[in-house]
C-alpha cells in the first residue's frame, strides 16, 4: 500500500530549516513535544488515529523520525505504524508549505469545471499533487469531496473551504495569502 | 429596539464569505446607529441563495440572498434593517420560498432556524422531547417504536434500523457501542454535514436514545477529516451537552450513563464501509472485515455495536417524539419516511430537499433545481455517489424509492444527486470511476485492487481507439469479475457507473 516513505515527493525537502513563521502556525518538532502529544492520548481506546492527527496538526506532517517513538509508545512495530500512516491519504510524511491547498477532484466539482481549475492551480503554483511550490508558500493535495457540492467547484486552504472557485478567484486568493504571509515575517 | 439578523455559519455559507458579510452588516448597522443582534444560524440548505441573510420582523423572518460583500451597503440603504423588500435580493418571507415551503422537513425541521449551539433554541423547538419519552420506555419499547417507523438505514444499504437495534439488544448485557458513521464520502452529499453543523444536538439525542435502546453507554462519531467546520461545531456541542447534563453519568437526571466522543477519520473513502470504519476506530488500517460476524454481534473492539449513518440516528428523536407511525405515514412501498436529497453539481438551485420517498428525479432536477447552472441541456445525472450509475434521460421519471431504483440498476444510496450538462465527456467519467476505485481500494481482494487499475488502462485504450471492440469486450468482462468477485460494495459497485456509460452513452467511448 501507498508510496515508499523515503521517496522525495516535494520540490522543497528541507523546509524544516525555514523559519516557523512561514509555516503558518506549525511548530518545529522535537522528540519531547511528540511524546507530549502521545502521552496525552495514548490511554484512549483506539488511540492511534487521534495521535497521528495530533502530531500532524501540530507539526504540519508526521516526520519519519517520529515513527519509532510512536511505535514504542503504542507497543507496535515500526512497520505497523508505517502501514497505518501510509493507508490514510490525509497523513503525510513530508513537510508542507505555509498553506496546504486541497483541490476537490470528485464528481460534483468535475461537473462544474474542476479539471480546468485543477490544472490552472497546478501550473500557477508550479506544483503537482503532494508537491510544494518553489517559494514554499503552497502545498497541493487532492481531496475527494468537501461536502460543498452545491456550490462547486471547491477547494480547501487550511481549514477554510472556498466555494464557486474559478481560476481568477484563485489567483486573487493566492495573491492575498502570499502577501499576508510576508507581513507575518 | 434591537433588530435580530441571521447570517448562516455552515460550511457552504462560509465558503461564500458569510463571515465577511456578518462583519459588514455590523459595520453598516453601527454607522447608521442601528442596534442589531447578529445570530449565526445554521443554513436552511437553500445553497444557491447563500449567504442568505434574514431579518426578524413581526410578520416572520424575511430573506435576502445571495448576498455578496458589495451588496451590503446598498441593502442597508434600501432598509434591510427594517425588513424593507425593495432591494432586488429581497426574497420575502423565508418560509414562503417555494423550494422550502414545498418540502416535508421532519429531520431537518430546525436547520437554519436556530443557533446550532444554543441549547435553549434546541429545547424551544422540540429538542430532547424524544429523549424524554425514551427515558420512560423499556429498551424493547424503544426498539419497537423504531421498527414501527419503517426507518431504513440512510447510509446506503437501506437495512431496517429497528432490526439492527434488536440484534444488539438481544446480545447479553455488557460493553456495547453506538457508532455513528459520519464519513459521508459520496460526492454530491452534505446532509450529514448539515446535521452536525446546523443541528448537532439532534444527533447527540438520537445516539443517546440508541444507547438507551440497546444498552450501550459509549458512543463514537466517526467524522471525515474533510469537514473541519462540522468537527469544530460538533466538539463544541458535545462540550455544552456535557455541561448541561445531557451526556455523561446522569443523562438528563435519569441516572443512566451515555458518553460520546467524536473521532476524526483520515481521508479514506473505504472507511465509510462499516467494518473498515470499525478497524479504523480501533486504530488500524481500515481493512474491510468479512461478514459474518455482523458488527451488531462482534463490532467495535469485538463487542456488539450499532453502526448507523448520521441521518438514520438523526431521524430517531422525531420517531420517539411523534411516534413511529407518524414517520411511517410518509413514503411509498417499503421506503418509509422522508429522504434527504442533496442536489449538487451543475445545477441552478442546489441544496437540501427533504421529502417523502416517491418524487421523481425530473421533478427534483427541473422543478426544484431549475435545470443546469450553465443553462445548457442536462445530459446525465449520477445518483448515490461515486458507485452509482449515470442515469440518462429515459430514467429520470422513476420515483425515488429503494426498490424502484434497484429495478433498473440505479442506486439511491445516501441521496446525492449530481447533475452534468451536455459538455460532459462520459468516457472521462467512466475512467474516473475506475481511477477512484484504484485510489480508494483497501487492497484486500484482487478483483477490486487490480481490476480497477486494469479498468483505467482498458478505458484509456478504448478512448484512444486502440482495438476498440476487443477492449470493450474486455471491459465488460472485467466489470463482471469485479461485481461478482469483490468482498464489499466498493469493488462490487465501482463498475456500475462504467457499465451505465457503456450502455447509455456508448458514443462517448470512441476515439
Ligand atoms: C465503500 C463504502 C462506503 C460507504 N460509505 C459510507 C458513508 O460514508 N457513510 C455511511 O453512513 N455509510 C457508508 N457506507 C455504508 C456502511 O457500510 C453501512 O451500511 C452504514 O453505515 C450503516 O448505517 P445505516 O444502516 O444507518 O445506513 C459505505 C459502504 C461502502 C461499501
Ligand atoms: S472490494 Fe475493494 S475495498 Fe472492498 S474489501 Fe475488496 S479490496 Fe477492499
Ligand atoms: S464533490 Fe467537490 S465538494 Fe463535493
Amino acid at each position: 500500500m501507498g508510496v515508499p516513505m523515503s521517496v522525495p515527493k516535494t520540490s522543497a525537502q528541507n523546509i524544516t530549516s525555514i523559519s516557523p513563521a512561514i509555516r503558518a502556525g506549525f511548530e518545529d518538532w522535537t522528540p519531547a513535544l511528540v511524546k507530549q502529544e502521545i502521552d496525552a492520548l495514548k490511554d484512549k481506546p483506539g488511540a492511534m488515529l487521534p495521535i497521528l492527527h495530533a502530531i500532524q496538526d501540530r507539526f504540519g506532517y508526521i516526520p519519519e523520525a517520529t515513527v519509532p517513538i510512536i511505535a514504542e509508545a503504542m507497543r507496535q512495530t515500526r512497520a505497523e505504524v508505517h502501514g497505518i500512516i501510509s493507508f490514510y491519504h490525509h497523513f503525510r510524511t513530508h513537510p508542507v508549505g505555509a498553506h496546504v491547498i486541497h483541490i476537490c477532484r470528485a464528481e460534483a466539482c468535475q461537473s462544474m469545471g474542476s479539471r480546468q481549475l485543477e490544472s490552472h492551480i497546478k501550473s500557477r503554483l508550479g506544483a503537482d499533487y503532494h508537491q510544494t511550490s518553489r517559494d514554499n508558500e503552497f502545498t497541493v493535495e487532492p481531496v475527494y469531496c468537501l461536502g460543498n457540492c452545491a456550490c462547486a467547484p471547491s477547494i480547501r486552504i487550511g481549514d477554510d473551504i472556498h466555494g464557486r472557485m474559478s481560476p481568477d478567484k484563485f489567483d486573487r486568493l493566492a495573491d492575498r495569502l502570499t502577501t499576508s504571509t510576508l507581513e507575518l515575517k | 429596539m434591537s433588530v435580530k439578523l441571521f447570517v448562516p455559519c455552515d460550511t457552504t455559507a462560509l465558503s461564500l464569505g458569510a463571515d465577511r458579510i456578518a462583519a459588514a452588516l455590523q459595520r453598516e448597522a453601527d454607522s447608521r446607529g442601528a442596534t442589531v443582534e447578529i445570530v449565526r444560524n445554521g443554513s436552511r440548505g437553500l445553497f444557491w441563495l447563500e449567504p442568505l441573510v434574514e431579518v426578524e420582523t413581526a410578520a416572520g423572518r424575511l430573506a435576502y440572498g445571495p448576498v455578496e460583500l458589495e451588496d451590503v451597503a446598498a441593502l442597508a440603504d434600501s432598509g434591510l434593517f427594517e425588513g424593507a423588500q425593495s432591494h432586488p435580493l429581497a426574497l420575502g418571507l423565508t418560509e414562503e420560498i417555494p423550494y422550502l415551503s414545498r418540502q416535508q422537513r421532519l429531520t431537518f425541521s430546525r436547520i437554519g432556524i436556530t443557533d446550532p449551539l444554543s441549547l435553549a433554541d434546541y429545547r424551544a423547538h422540540s429538542g430532547f422531547a424524544g429523549l424524554e419519552k425514551a427515558l420512560k420506555l423499556s429498551p424493547q419499547a424503544i426498539v419497537d417504536e423504531v421498527k414501527a417507523s419503517g426507518l431504513r438505514g440512510r447510509g446506503g444499504a437501506a437495512f431496517p434500523t429497528g432490526i439492527k437495534w434488536q440484534t444488539v439488544l438481544a446480545e447479553p448485557e455488557g460493553r456495547k457501542y453506538i457508532v455513528c458513521n459520519a464519513d459521508e464520502g459520496d460526492s454530491g452529499t452534505f446532509a450529514d454535514r448539515l446535521v452536525m453543523e446546523c443541528d448537532p444536538y439532534m444527533l447527540i439525542e438520537g445516539m443517546t436514545i440508541a444507547g438507551l435502546a440497546v444498552g450501550a453507554s459509549q458512543g463514537y462519531v466517526y467524522l471525515r477529516s474533510e469537514y473541519p467546520v462540522a468537527h469544530r461545531m460538533f466538539k463544541e456541542a458535545l462540550k455544552r451537552a456535557y455541561e448541561a447534563g445531557y451526556l455523561g453519568a446522569d443523562v438528563a437526571g435519569s441516572g443512566r450513563r451515555f458518553d460520546l466522543e467524536v473521532r476524526l477519520a483520515a481521508g479514506a473513502y473505504i472507511c465509510g464501509e462499516e467494518t473498515s470504519l470499525l478497524d479504523s476506530l480501533e486504530g488500524k488500517r481500515g481493512m474491510v472485515r468479512p461478514k459474518p460476524p455482523l458488527p451488531a454481534i462482534e463490532g467495535l473492539f469485538g463487542r456488539p455495536t450499532v453502526v448507523n449513518n448520521v441521518l438514520s440516528l438523526a431521524a430517531v428523536p422525531f420517531i420517539l417524539d411523534q411516534g413511529g407511525a407518524a414517520y411511517a405515514d410518509y413514503g411509498m412501498g417499503r421506503s418509509r419516511g422522508t429522504l434527504a436529497l442533496q442536489m449538487a453539481g451543475n445545477i441552478k438551485r442546489g441544496g437540501l430537499i427533504e421529502l417523502a420517498f416517491g418524487i421523481t428525479l425530473r421533478e427534483l432536477m427541473e422543478d426544484f433545481g431549475g435545470g443546469t447552472f450553465t443553462g445548457r441541456p442536462l445530459r446525465a445525472v449520477q445518483v448515490g455517489g461515486p458507485l452509482g450509475a449515470y442515469l440518462p434521460e429515459s430514467q429520470w421519471d422513476s420515483p425515488m424509492d429503494y426498490e424502484a431504483f434497484a429495478a433498473f440498476g440505479g442506486v439511491v444510496g445516501h441521496g446525492g444527486v449530481v447533475m452534468f450538462d451536455d459538455t460532459v465527456d462520459m468516457g472521462e467519467q467512466a475512467r474516473f470511476a475506475m481511477e477512484f476505485c484504484a485510489v480508494e481500494s483497501c487492497g484486500k481482494c484482487t478483483p477490486c485492487r487490480i481490476g480497477s487499475v486494469r479498468g483505467v488502462e482498458v478505458i484509456d485504450r478504448i478512448r484512444a481507439g486502440d482495438n476498440r471492440e476487443a477492449n470493450l469486450e474486455l471491459l465488460t468482462e472485467l466489470c463482471e469479475t469485479m461485481v461478482d468477485g469483490s468482498l464489499c460494495a466498493m469493488g462490487g459497485m465501482a463498475p456500475f457507473p462504467v457499465q451505465s456509460v457503456m450502455k447509455h452513452f456508448p458514443e462517448d467511448l470512441q476515439a
